[in-house]
């Protein structure tokens, strides 16, 4: 009973993650048409600028270790600490909230310039056009990174407070059910972008322009809307989701510059069994995809069909997309 | 452009002659095919190439790049420039700091990718264009098996960089390949009376293996090891290979009863794994009255730095550190430290030993016919070199030396100060009988 | 579109004459490039072959394919087993690769094709990671797993053994007595090579061309005519799977092994690259970015810094320094970034790939001097169908 339980959490939260990852995604192809092979580079660049703020936060004194001679080895203490004492500390560590809202601002302006620069030139291209400067961008992006900072994985470390895990079970009376705090923030953060990305776009005259955008762009652009502004935004909003996504994720994975390249897939495949362009669709696919994978990963399940948790994101994909040909919830 | 027509009826006439010899030797100007080599890419000239094959761009760059400094270094000392690093330590030694044989040594790079596909094309590249007379480099085990067998086809000679499955001087061992690097089998032996100590003889483990040929073998050697201790081993589940989260793996570890988790993982895939074990809280468990533990048994400082303060007072094994006081480990340090400014990481280390116990062998040789370099190498007895007295055994081309047995510190006094060395575990109680892996390195291809 | 129609069976021979010359004397232009020796002209010949195929599906009726990297994963493993099971002959091995990737992508194509657009994409790609994931894992019995699946002295290969050869050494691939890696192996390719060319230049020209590409253009409107798509696409399909397949099997003959990342996603992605690079629907875009990947990736990753010396080593030592920092960040271990630097010039100048920047360089020679068109800038206006 535990361990179902336990799966079944581990479930929600992998698909939290996969929806919040894959969020983006579909909001720019719903309102753009765009397939942007660049959205998992978007969210590689949103853990590094966690990787940037925690490099800047840590900038240490160094001192130099004596026993080591034949290099310069340094016993390093962040300036931080050593004005602020505790203070100091805690601000480092708190460096991933920090970064959350630093990513904001960061994240915009890239998505608008990407846009701006590049991505409004191809709305009219093809399809595989469009993925081929998207896929060229992400290596550009990703190569830039791993000049900056290497290939191998930086750590990133939650806040002292969540970073162990809650006995979560012994509040409903069930024994051994512990579930890290990072992870269950990850689900209700993903929850709550997802549900203010849908009420922007449902509840507010912007979004409704921009629906309306999606549905017919000339007509509302022969209203007089500038609806190309609008969409520039969206694609804005579209990089902060993936970049917030990114940076939530990094104490989970450390990040390294191929991170991006390593979830693109993941994130197609939850945007197209929700069917391409449906926020309600990536959520749904999201939790579904989680759920089937965690069972599939269990011994139980393993030992009457080998190797199924290797392959049981893309047998649903299959499974789905042969029974509902637009995704679970996409439209024609 | 009449050179170059002359050497294209060469190469036709020779389209019926097969070998890589014939064409590879038709591909390089300067030789002819009728001047009949004795073997593949003899050094013709002043220098003799070799061929550094690592990986430059996936998620083993940074340890790629770590090699590749490495035999830049060793390439330098060999050509007598620099402080000569490890030729001042090594025993016994024939090199004299004027290449190879005399001849100085230059060399061409290729990118792995770490996959076997690419690690194969940019070796032959490296043969077949740029006249390479041995490959070396690796950091996977796939990677170091496919290109292996090539080296074997081809007639050249291949010493393995980082490379620890069982299998690459085991069952897919071949008579031109040559690992100084340890294996999976040496570090359950060299791990499992340090866990005895630590843990005690009551334990229950449950291992997270990489779903690959090197994930198993480790599994495999460590399942043995443990179990012959009096361990019980409660599950062993299979991970897809960079699966990047492995919570859905993790929680069933949670109530299973087991109280060590063995971490058959390597490179970003342990990274993440340990990481997220740490979050889920596995460290601060106590389960049948003992504190639940993790191990990691291969070690790499390199990789290590990505998990950040989570290895702190993990167990491992590793083939060499840096913090070694042996007087070749030192000299080594001394001389990688002055030219880059940090200290090597165990890959480097036994990429720089390799290139030094190749240009030795083939001083010994006298010559770079592979089958005088294998011969010279086979059984050869060495000292010096950062590991203890170590021998190249001849059944199975493995080296035989003392084992590291280290745990991630936890007072680190400086930020490459990550891993302590808990225990120099002696050659002997590594060694096993060559038989035991099986495999056949058939005979010497120097047509 | 227009040469389609205006084409005749003269140019073809011509068109078809002259690619046969291009490859045969590759080793010869090679060698200017870098290029010249067997292993990575092999890989120009396969890939090459690869990437014609695929452009037969996606360059005629415009579905994107993720997953034809199985196919040639397929090819490889099959050969390998026939090098293992049967002789170490390569026709056999190689027909039986083209026969059972065509028995998978019949299966796969019959199952993805329901779907057309992104969807048909990823269904690909799902059914292609499925094969990569059990094949690294799962299957390891049939695929040798990470390691890959090799040929062994000690294999039974039944029908050597009832004819009494025997190997010698480490076993390799013979065209009935030729070993085919080095040269033979490029020849034995490019013979393939040239073979598949001219295939695929029937299959431009044909009326199954034309219904392919009438698809591409306007499905709804082939659809109201009463006309059923479904068996050419599938046909399509099918032959660039078989394509695939044999590249798969060639690759397996110059070098026999078979590993599983050759049908990881990114190797699919690799082939699609290779053809709008080089220019999708065209005859010899596909060959030319196939080409140009592979020399990225072989020459490209191997320039480091003392290779950039000696190449600017006449210039004088300040000048070629500031070269040498300039240049090292796009070269060797940075052939990535050149790539994907290339990917967004190419597709954001030329939409048409490589072929149509010829095209427009060959326009702009013709227009200066009308009479001294050479024969190879004919050549490349042919080549855009």
């Amino acid at each position: 009973m535990e361990a179902v339980l336990l799966q079944v959490l581990n479930g929600l939260d992998k698909g939290g993650a996969y929806a919040l990852i894959a969020l983006g995604l579909t909001l720019v192809f719903g309102t753009l048409g765009v397939v942007n092979f660049a959205h998992g580079a978007l969210f590689m660049l949103g853990a590094f600028v966690a990787v940037s703020v925690q490099k800047i936060l840590t900038i240490s004194s160094k001192v130099r270790d004596e026993s080591v001679t034949f290099f310069e080895a340094y016993k390093e203490t962040p300036y931080l600490e050593i004005w602020w004492g505790d203070t100091g500390r805690a601000i480092i560590d708190y460096s991933v909230p920090i970064s959350l809202l630093i990513a904001i601002p960061i994240m915009l302006l890239i998505g608008l310039l990407m846009e701006r620069g590049l991505i409004k030139y191809f709305y009219k291209r093809e399809h595989a056009d469009q993925i081929l400067v998207t896929f060229g961008l992400a290596i550009v992006i990703q190569e830039i990174i791993k000049a900056n900072f290497g290939a191998n994985p930086i750590p990133q470390a939650a806040p002292e407070i969540v970073a162990g895990s809650a006995d979560i079970g012994s509040l409903f009376g069930f024994e051994g059910i512990v579930y890290p705090w990072w992870r269950m923030m990850y689900l209700l953060f993903s929850l709550s972008i997802i549900g203010g990305v849908f009420a922007f776009l449902h509840f507010t005259t912007f979004g409704m322009v921009v629906r309306a955008g999606m549905h017919d762009r000339e007509t509302v652009g022969l209203l007089g809307i500038n609806i190309q502004r609008r969409f520039t935004i969206v694609f804005g909003i579209a990089a902060v989701v993936a970049g917030l996504a990114g940076v939530m994720y990094t104490p989970i994975l450390p990040p390294d510059y191929h991170m991006g390249m390593d979830f693109l897939v993941l994130s197609f495949v939850v945007v197209v069994v929700g069917g391409m362009g449906s926020l309600g669709g990536a959520v749904a696919a999201g939790f579904l995809l989680g759920i089937l994978q965690s069972f599939s990963s269990m011994t139980e399940v393993k030992a009457v069909i080998p190797g199924i948790d290797q392959i049981i994101i893309y047998l649903i994909a299959v499974v789905i997309l042969l029974f509902r040909p637009r995704g679970l919830l996409g439209k024609d | 452009m009449s050179n170059d027509k002359k050497f294209t009826e060469l190469s036709r006439r020779g389209f019926i002659k097969s070998s890589i010899a014939a064409a590879s030797a038709a591909a390089v100007p300067t030789v002819f095919v009728s001047n009949a080599n004795a073997y593949v890419n003899a050094p013709k000239g002043k220098t003799v190439t070799l061929g550094f094959n690592v990986p430059q761009t996936g998620a083993y760059a940074d340890e790629g790049a770590d090699e590749l400094r490495a035999y830049k270094l060793a390439v330098k000392h060999l050509n007598g420039e620099g402080d000569g690093g490890l030729m001042n330590t090594m025993k016994p030694m024939a090199l004299k700091g004027n290449g190879i044989l005399g001849k100085k040594v230059t060399y061409a790079t290729g990118d792995t990718q770490t996959k076997s596909d690419a690690a194969r094309a940019s070796a032959k590249r490296m043969i077949e264009k740029d006249g390479a007379v041995m490959i070396t480099g690796g950091s996977s085990s796939g990677v170091a098996i496919a290109v292996q067998s090539l080296c074997q086809e081809a007639g050249v000679i291949f010493m393995a960089g980082l490379t620890h499955s069982n299998d690459t001087t085991g069952k897919d061992k071949r008579r031109h390949g040559f690992r100084h690097f340890f294996n999976t089998d040496m570090s359950g032996s060299a791990l499992g009376p340090v866990l005895e100590s630590e843990f005690g003889k009551e334990r229950t483990a449950y291992h997270l293996t990489a779903d690959y040929t090197w994930g198993w073998s480790q599994e495999g050697s460590i399942k043995d090891t443990t179990e012959k201790l009096g361990w019980k081993t409660k599950a062993a589940v299979r991970t897809p290979l960079g699966a990047g989260d492995f919570s859905q793996y993790i929680t069933p570890v949670l109530n299973s009863g087991a109280d060590v988790l063995v971490l058959n993982h390597y490179g970003k895939d342990m990274v993440n794994s340990l990481t997220q074990a740490v979050q889920f809280g596995l460290r601060d468990k106590n389960v049948n009255g003992n504190d639940f533990q993790i191990v990691v048994p291969l070690f790499s400082r390199l990789m290590a730095q990505g998990a950040g303060k989570n290895i702190q007072g993990i167990y491992g094994t590793t083939n060499w550190n840096w913090s070694l006081k042996d007087a070749g480990s030192q000299a080594f340090v001394k001389s990688f430290g002055a030219e880059y400014g940090f200290p090597p990481s165990q890959a480097a280390h036994t990429c720089y030993v390799q290139t030094l116990l190749y240009a030795n062998a083939c001083e010994l040789a006298g010559t770079f016919d592979p089958c005088g370099v294998i011969t010279a190498l086979e059984g050869f007895k060495f000292d010096g070199m950062g590991n203890g007295a170590t021998e190249y055994r001849a059944e199975d081309h493995q080296c035989f030396k003392d084992v590291l047995v280290v745990q991630g510190n936890d007072k680190p006094s400086s930020q490459f100060d990550l891993l302590k060395v808990v225990k120099e575990v002696p050659r002997k109680q590594v060694e096993y009988p060559a038989s035991k892996l099986g495999g056949e390195l058939g005979s010497c291809n120097n047509a | 579109m227009k040469s389609i129609v205006l084409s005749t069976k003269k140019r073809d021979y011509t068109t078809l004459l002259v690619f046969a010359v291009i490859v045969f004397t590759a080793p010869l232009w090679g060698k200017i490039i870098g290029a010249g020796y067997p292993d990575l002209l092999q890989k120009f010949a396969i890939f090459g072959l690869f990437a014609i195929g695929y452009n037969i599906l996606f360059g005629l009726t415009g579905y994107l394919s993720f997953g034809h990297a199985a196919f040639l994963g397929v090819g490889s493993y099959v050969t390998v087993w026939s090098f293992k099971l049967l002789t170490m002959n390569a026709i056999p091995a190689v027909l039986l690769a083209i026969v059972f990737s065509g028995v998978f992508a019949l299966l796969i194509g019959f199952l993805s094709l329901r779907r057309s657009g992104i969807y048909f994409s990823i269904l690909t790609l799902a059914f292609a990671q499925m094969s990569y994931n059990l094949a690294y894992s799962v299957l390891t019995p049939i695929t040798n797993g990470e390691t890959g699946l090799r040929v062994l002295t000690s294999d039974p290969r039944v029908v050597d053994t009832a004819l009494g050869y025997t190997i010698e050494g480490s076993p390799l691939a013979t065209l009935f007595g030729t070993t085919l890696t080095g040269y033979p192996g490029f020849y034995f390719c490019a013979v393939v090579l040239v073979l598949g060319f001219w295939l695929s230049l029937k299959i431009f020209r044909s009326p199954f061309g034309m219904k392919l590409v009438a698809i591409k253009t306007n499905q709804t409107r082939m659809e109201y005519t009463g006309f059923n798509h479904r068996p050419y696409l599938l046909c399509a399909f099918v032959i660039s799977g078989m394509y695939a397949g044999l590249a798969g099997g060639l690759l397996a003959v110059v070098d026999p092994l078979a590993g599983a990342e050759r049908m990881q996603w990114t190797a699919s992605g690799e082939v699609v690259l290779m053809t709008i690079l080089g220019g999708v629907g065209t005859l010899f875009g596909p060959i030319i970015g196939a080409a140009t990947i592979k020399y990225f990736e072989n020459i490209f990753s191997g320039i480091g810094d003392t290779a950039l010396a000696e190449i600017f080593s006449f210039l004088p030592d300040a000048v070629s320094n500031l070269l040498i920092t300039i240049i090292s960040p796009f070269v060797g271990s940075g052939w990535h970034l050149t790539l994907g630097i290339l990917f967004m010039l190419i597709i954001i100048f030329l939409p048409g790939g490589m072929s149509q920047g010829f095209q427009k360089i060959a326009d702009k020679i013709k227009q200066k001097n009308k009479k001294s068109s050479t024969s190879e800038v004919k050549l490349e206006k042919d080549g855009i169908a």
